[in-house]
């Protein structure tokens, strides 16, 4: 839940990238994590095993300028993706304020798709929140692989209620920044429109 | 926490030092259960406070989950001893995360009790700071906000 704290003039708000696993999500990140100046970005904090899959979560928290003299807080979060840490994605929905799902463009990996952005509305749902009232992007990942589909195809498949959607490859940062000023403006929008 | 003011914000920042203070600890730190930092007091500018809340705010998630899985009302407390410093971790009202670090200079008894008392405090206020946001009369920065100033705000590219 976003948080505004008047004395620090502060506006806080928490952004989780959903997704199945492997589908780019802690690359997204590490990519945001890079590429910005250190005076607006705190440690990444990447919760993982030893094989580099995330365990619980991946956290950065960034800075992205002012306004009317309060500085916007923004905490990214990501989820793990295999299907057995359930669990731990639900906990780190709690209190979300925007989401982005990352898709696996690869054709063999829709199936996975469509379970975790399932997974995604259920698990919202668990904690009193609709998909189609929240702050909500979508990123077709992985665009560079040859056997990635059609974005028409994605479109359809992936975002019927046809939110704000970009193609990325998060690896060499493609889309990376658009997705993520995106789902951050849609967040202070509906904060506004909550007055 | 949804929205904080700067007279609460006081009062917390109050109650936080004298906690400090009284329990004869390293640092205290007041977070809320998404892990944003509220307040803090103590030996602060060496500890990497955004990243503790955290790591805390999901440990604590983590412990809640359990505690839902064995069917326990939530774990109140739990307290973790390393070589130099402890850390004595509560959940206040709960809703809010009151984090104590310590060292040799205390004991874990003072600090119970000077937490318990710091908790009471705590949620006083939070039940003013909730009687507080239902009045819809607060004055809220977005009223000051344009959707322009939010479009500005990423036209940098
Ligand atoms: N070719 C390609 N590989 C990617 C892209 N994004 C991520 N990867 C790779 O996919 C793997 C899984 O990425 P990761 O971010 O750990 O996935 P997560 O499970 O969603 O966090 C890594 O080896 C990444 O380098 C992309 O856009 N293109
Ligand atoms: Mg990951």
């Amino acid at each position: 839940m976003s948080f505004i704290n008047y004395s620090s003039r502060e506006i806080n708000c928490k952004i989780v990238y959903y997704g199945p696993g492997l589908c780019g999500k802690t690359t997204n990140l590490q990519y945001i994590y890079n590429k910005t100046s250190s005076e607006a970005k705190g440690k990444m904090i990447s919760l993982a095993t030893e094989t580099e899959r995330t365990l619980f979560f991946d956290f950065l928290p960034l800075s992205m300028g002012d306004i009317h003299g309060f500085k916007t807080r923004f905490h990214l979060y990501t989820v793990p993706g295999q299907v057995f840490y359930d669990a731990s994605r639900k906990l780190i929905l709690k209190g979300v304020d925007g989401v982005v799902f990352v898709a696996d463009s690869q054709i063999e990996r829709m199936e996975a798709n469509l379970e975790s952005l399932d997974n995604l509305r259920e698990n919202l749902e668990e904690h009193g929140f609709d998909l189609d009232k929240l702050p909500y992007v979508v990123q077709y990942n992985k665009q560079d692989l040859p056997n990635a589909a059609p974005i028409e195809e994605l479109k359809n498949l992936l975002n019927p209620t046809n939110v704000p959607d970009y193609p990325a490859i998060a690896t060499t940062g493609e889309g990376v920044f658009q997705t993520l000023k995106a789902v951050a403006k849609l967040v202070l929008l509906e904060l506004k429109k909550k007055r | 926490m949804d929205v904080l003011y700067v007279e609460e914000y006081q009062a917390i920042q109050n109650v936080v030092e004298r906690l400090y203070r009284d329990s004869n600890s390293m640092a205290v730190l007041l977070i809320d259960k998404n892990g944003q930092e509220i307040a803090s007091a103590g030996q602060i500018e060496e500890l990497d406070t955004t990243s503790l809340s955290s790591l805390t705010a999901g440990n604590v998630a983590a412990t809640g989950g359990i505690a839902k899985l064995l069917a326990e009302k939530e774990f109140t407390g739990q307290t973790h001893e390393g070589e130099h410093t402890n850390i004595h971790i509560t959940i206040v009202a709960q809703r809010i995360i009151l984090v104590v670090l310590f060292d040799q200079h205390t004991s874990l008894g003072l600090v119970r009790l000077r937490v318990k008392k710091a908790s009471k405090e705590l949620e006083g206020i939070l039940d003013s700071i909730n009687s507080k946001t239902q009045q819809p009369s607060q004055p809220s920065i977005f009223e000051e906000i344009t959707d322009d100033d939010i479009d500005n705000l990423f036209n940098d590219d």
